[in-house]
């Protein structure tokens, strides 16, 4: 009895271990280890000696902050940076805008063909960036595009949009499609898990669906807002796909158009994986500090807000 | 097809109206949200309606006829997509196939006895185990997949199949999931119950927590089918050998050809519209058992 009962407990103990063990193991694998060694990595450089043949000519050594300076005094690295953010900065409040706005039209009163719209537009969610990137290049391209097509039979002037400005526009637009059905569910989903009590009174003052939808709903879903804020974020620095996809089709985008397209270039095209290895952390480093940064400065907003709520 | 859209529309505003009684507004239609939306669903559809109709389209009429005027050649372009290197594409389908569901079943079971675990047990380390887990999340793809590479290359497990494979079976988002439906669908007095009656920790989680969990385990599924299936920069980095690419690759490899021979262009439409086929059929058809509202973590116990 005591054995059986001192067996059990013991399995009850040890379970949750068990059950968590592949996880963990995974993590240790894929995840630890690897940021480990992309962080010794950076700290390392290799040193050639004589004119670098023959075994030993080539070794590993530390190398400080070398690989860092060099990656803060890069210009292309800088560059890249200054061009996603400056496609972060379309990209992000435009697809969240319409994820919101769309969110709400579905969940206004009288909608027709909500189910059909919903689904439509979380459609592309389903199509990979390359796909994406790939039939949306298509259709910059002037020979095949009815854009082009409309253009010239109106007489219009035809702006090259694979080129300069343009060009984040077209990339802009691809991240849009993709990722604002996604955001719109999220939104959509928060937005009906508010109780109707809440729009009752408002509705019994004569208040206007707009003015419920600015006063009431948007400050209600404000949490899944910040939600998404974050991802969008961290996804939009991530930036590789799209415009990897897109450089067979245009000059315009150099492999080293995003950040981490020169971390890939520097690791694969150029070899040197410790320069790469500190951009990468680099990188997520500074993705971190920007997401959270963000996400605090959204909860102290929450809390100010929430205390002239209380001082009125 | 309008009839079905409309019952189904009032059936969604029946249980709509269950939880929210609104007195009636004028008029029958919301005009401006109806528009808004129909636009939203014109623009997310109109890449698609150019692939499926620039796939029918023959070299030569891609370049002279009207981007939304159906060609003639679908046919052909099939049999050329099919005749080059052998069937190529076929096997692109086939590896992506292969890692999304086999990646996506392991990561769903991995996802489910980690999220069982840590929402019925309360053990030592609870808290600081998952926030580690969840901190994968945040690891931009780059970090990990270089030294995963260089890793893998000490294995000699580069250009396999593992080497795609196995870093995605842990999915951090996937555990996340699992425990917040397993915390709200699998009461703990249903637990303590089994226990009562002798039976082993794994024999609760198979026969009595594990049938409760199948709707948020299919929703984990179906997140990482699409994520694996999406995913290109993992097999970008890790293959070189096309023979195991999967379909995100291949086609990227085709473009690059394809941008220096506006011959290959018909293959790579109609490469991409094909690619499409599953997924979108994938979604039509298990939307329905899709909860999604698991998205925002709102789950209704």
């Amino acid at each position: 009895m005591t054995t059986a009962h001192r067996r059990r407990s013991y399995g009850v103990k040890g379970a949750p271990y068990a059950f968590l063990l592949p996880a963990t193991l995974l993590f240790a694998l894929f995840f630890a280890l690897p940021i480990g060694y992309a962080l010794w990595l950076s700290f390392r450089k290799v040193h050639v000696s004589g004119l670098g043949l023959g075994s030993g000519a080539r070794r590993e050594v530390w190398a400080g902050l070398g690989n860092y300076t060099a990656a803060f005094t890069d210009s292309e690295l800088l560059d890249g940076a200054l061009r996603v953010l400056g496609y972060g900065c379309i990209v992000v409040p435009v697809m969240l805008g319409l994820a919101l706005l769309l969110a709400l039209m579905l969940d206004a009163d009288k909608v027709r063909l909500a189910p059909f719209t919903r689904l439509a537009i979380f459609l592309p969610y389903a199509i990979p960036g390359v796909v994406a990137a790939l039939l949306w290049g298509f259709l910059y391209l002037p020979d095949v595009s009815p854009f082009y097509f409309v253009l010239e039979k109106l007489g219009l002037p035809q702006p090259d949009l694979l080129d300069g400005g343009p060009l984040y526009l077209a990339l802009s637009n691809i991240a849009v499609w993709g990722g604002t059905g996604f955001n719109m569910i999220v939104i959509y989903t928060s937005l009906q898990a508010i109780p109707a009590e809440v729009y009752e009174a408002a509705k019994l003052d004569g208040a206007t669906p707009t003015q419920i939808a600015l006063r009431i709903k948007i400050p209600m879903v404000a949490p899944s807002l910040v939600l998404t804020f974050f991802f969008s974020i961290i996804a939009t620095l991530q930036v590789f796909n799209e415009p990897t996809t897109l450089k067979p089709l245009t000059n315009s985008v150099s492999t080293t158009w995003s950040p981490l397209m020169k971390v890939y270039r520097d690791a694969f095209g150029t070899g040197d994986l410790y320069q790469a290895a500190a951009e990468a952390v680099i990188i997520a480093f500074a993705t971190l500090v920007l997401s959270f940064g963000f996400l605090r400065a959204a909860n102290r907003r929450n809390k100010q807000d929430a205390s002239h709520e209380g001082a009125r | 097809m309008s009839s079905l859209a409309v019952q189904k529309a009032s059936s969604a505003t029946g249980t709509q109206g269950t939880a929210r009684r609104r007195p009636p507004l004028r008029g029958r239609i919301a005009l401006v949200p109806t528009i808004a939306l129909l636009l939203g669903a014109v623009y997310c559809l109109l890449p698609v309606a150019w692939v499926v109709i620039a796939s029918t389209k023959s070299g030569s009429e891609l370049f002279s006829t009207f981007t939304f005027l159906p060609g003639s050649g679908f046919t052909d372009n099939v049999h050329d997509l099919n005749a080059y290197r052998d069937g190529i594409y076929w096997r692109w389908m086939a590896n992506s196939g292969l890692y999304a569901v086999l990646g996506a079943l392991l990561s769903t079971a991995v996802s489910a006895f980690s999220g069982y675990a840590l929402a019925t047990y309360r053990f030592r380390g609870r808290e600081s185990l998952f926030n580690v887990l969840l901190a994968g999340v945040l690891m931009p793809p780059i970090i990990l997949a270089i030294p995963q590479y260089l890793l893998m290359a000490k294995a000699d497990l580069t250009d396999s199949y593992w080497a795609v494979l196995l870093p995605q079976i842990l999915s951090p988002y996937g555990v996340y999931l699992a425990r917040i439906y397993a915390a709200a669908a699998v009461p703990s007095d249903v637990v303590e119950a089994g226990r009562m009656d002798g039976a082993s920790e794994w024999r609760i989680f198979t026969r009595v927590a594990l049938p409760m969990m199948v709707p948020g385990m299919v929703t984990v599924f179906l997140f990482q089918f699409v994520a694996i299936w999406n995913n290109f920069l993992l097999p970008y980095i890790m293959l070189s050998d096309d023979e195991k690419f999967p379909i995100t690759l291949g086609l990227f490899t085709l473009l690059e050809q394809g941008a220096n021979t506006p011959a290959l262009y018909t293959l790579v439409i109609t490469g991409a519209f094909l690619a499409v086929i599953p997924l979108v059929a994938l979604f039509l058809v298990i939307q329905r058992f899709w909860s999604l509202d698991l998205l925002s973590g709102a789950v209704k116990s």
